[in-house]
């Protein structure tokens, strides 16, 4: 987490990424800044999901992927899990490990071969679970949560990584609004601590309230700017049609879906 | 119920077994002391059977928790990869060959059958492994796992039509049987267990990851296809081992896992060892009262399994499980 500001924390010259031989994305260049937080945005079949596992080196590209100034390639899968956490859209299953052991596999990357928990890891992963508010019942299994309760868990567990960049896809999916505003106050101290952190968001209003929006469309990136600037507004407007309106209530943007 | 009270319930089950298949024969219960012929027949038959049939049953208990584990399905079996239908065929491939001969020396015939099953089990899963193009895709392997099944299933079928005399050698194959464990068969499965056993505890955690999806196992540093292929290597070794010493043992490789994961919670370490030990209760179990119920008749123990692993499925089912 000492990444210095302004610093290039993941950085893509993507030439093509196919899934299954249909191009998926077009050439991307794109540049994130350390210590702040990315929305990725953009209507559905955008390719904002595949960006994003691009960017995590979960999806083969004709192209390059930079962690923090270093080909993805060339880190070891140890060192790179420590650097880079990655939260799924809707990650399944685990059903029978209990909340506890789910966000304990965070710490995975830390641990040596077999090796028990550290002391450090059952502090980080505490931490974890009382940022996310389920510590509280941390022996339950995942079958017996609910799919809020379960997101939060699993929200924890890449937390629990406490790597220096974190890329989450739909990390608001099941969750109420209180929780979704634990996720930004969650979002917001990470990105105090310097952390970078990247985020595909369906949910419009909540991705205006990041640092810098990348506005996606059709497999391209068509903006890549500060949520808050004319230029994004003006990009978000474009790739939804104009049936945007965009108000300022509060100091705060908001989306409405306009119909006319 | 903990991990370590099921362990130590399932280990002092263990030895309570083994001590009563040591006096269960063919004749009832019949306790050895004191009588060397007795004590003879304890030491060269009933030890080396309970000892195989409890090792059998680990194997195949291990077998399953790896397969349910790996293909994060609850109804994966060890079978799954085609090793079954492969060792059915092995076995069948060997007696056309070399024609019933009952006669024949029957200890040299065992050891080439036991051969011919290990090498159609671990033939049929790199058979899988190559038509599913690696380990990359589940569903992919699945489904190869289910053309290889059918597909030497089909072969063996036709190998015991054209050879109509090898049908009842077959048939109890593929009941399966612990009549034949003798000492050699116990050292063959006890090192396969332990062997397989290690590899798997050694990709327990990787498992534990798994369980979050491919994509989160691999951000947490998991080498898959590694670890994938390691657990179907252990999967097919521990199947072939206990196949070709037992034959076609149904139900017990599915029956450990849900047996111990209805038990206790806990991560995959714990579950693969727990799901061994109880494969070798079941097994064990099993087989003694196979001998007991209709002594001095013996029923195939590949059938009570069936019945009671069945059984058991269903009432869990019903249970709302």
């Amino acid at each position: 987490m000492n990444t210095p500001h302004h610093a290039t924390a993941l950085s893509a010259d993507i030439q093509a990424v196919r899934l299954s031989k249909q191009l998926v994305l077009h050439p991307i260049s794109l540049a994130l800044q350390a210590g702040r937080w990315t929305a990725i945005v953009g209507p559905n079949g955008a390719g904002k999901s595949t960006l994003l596992r691009t960017l995590a080196g979960l999806q083969p590209c004709d192209g390059q992927i930079g962690l923090q100034g270093r080909p993805l390639n060339d880190w070891p899968a140890k060192e790179r899990a420590r650097a880079l956490a990655w939260l799924g859209q809707s990650e399944a299953g685990a059903d029978d490990l209990s909340a506890l052991d789910v966000v304990m596999l965070g710490r995975l990357p830390h641990q040596a071969w077999l090796a028990p928990a550290s002391p450090a890891d059952h502090v980080a992963v505490e931490q974890a679970m009382t940022q996310t508010h389920c510590w509280a019942w941390k022996e339950r299994t995942l079958a017996h949560l609910s799919g809020g309760e379960r997101q939060r868990v699993l929200l924890a567990r890449a937390l629990a990584v406490q790597a220096p960049i974190v890329l989450m896809d739909e990390p608001l999916a099941h969750l109420d609004p209180p929780h979704q505003a634990d996720w930004l106050c969650i979002v917001r101290e990470l990105v105090k601590q310097g952390v970078t952190v990247v985020s595909v968001l369906h949910e419009l209003n909540m991705a205006l309230q990041a640092d810098d929006l990348v506005v996606m469309a059709k497999g391209q990136v068509r903006h890549h700017g500060p949520a808050g600037a004319a230029s994004s507004h003006a990009a978000l407007q474009e790739v939804f049609d104009h049936r945007l309106k965009l108000f300022n209530v509060e100091g705060q943007w908001l989306a409405m879906p306009y119909t006319a | 119920m903990r991990p370590i009270t099921l362990l130590f319930v399932l280990i002092v089950v263990t030895l309570v077994l083994q001590a009563l298949g040591m006096a269960v024969g063919s004749t009832g219960w019949s306790p050895p002391w004191g009588d060397p012929t007795a004590m003879q027949i304890v030491w060269d038959i009933r030890a080396p059977r309970c000892a195989g049939a409890w090792l059998a049953g680990a194997l195949l208990g291990l077998g399953g928790a790896i397969a349910q584990g790996l293909f994060r399905n609850p109804l994966a079996d060890p079978y799954l990869l085609g090793s079954s239908s492969g060792a059915a065929l092995g076995v069948a491939v060997l007696l056309a060959l070399l024609g019933v001969s009952p006669v024949a020396s029957a200890w040299s015939l065992r050891l080439g059958l036991t051969g011919a099953a290990f090498v159609g089990a671990v033939g049929a899963v790199s058979l899988t492994l190559i038509l599913a193009r690696g380990v990359q895709h589940t569903l992919r392997l699945l489904l190869a796992g289910v053309v290889v099944g059918v597909v030497l299933g089909a072969l063996s079928a036709l190998t015991m039509l054209m050879v109509p005399d090898i049908m009842r050698a077959m048939q109890a194959f593929m009941m399966g049987t612990t009549g034949f464990l003798g000492w050699n068969s116990v050292t063959i499965l006890a090192s396969t267990l332990v062997v397989s056993v290690l590899v798997a505890f050694g990709c327990s955690r990787a498992l534990d990851a798994l369980t979050l999806g491919d994509s989160a196992a691999i951000s947490l540093g998991v080498r898959l296809a590694g670890v994938r292929m390691l657990l179907i290597a252990a999967m097919a070794l521990a199947t072939g081992a206990a196949v070709a010493q037992a034959g076609l043992i149904s139900f017990v490789g599915l029956v450990a896992p849900h047996l111990v994961r209805s038990r206790v919670n806990t991560t995959n370490g714990p579950v693969l060892v727990l799901s061994a030990l109880f494969g070798g209760v079941l097994l064990l179990g099993a087989d003694i009262v196979a001998r007991w119920v209709w002594a001095p008749q013996e029923l195939p123990v590949g059938v009570l399994t069936a019945v009671l692993g069945g059984g058991y499925l269903l009432w869990r089912m019903n249970r709302g499980g």
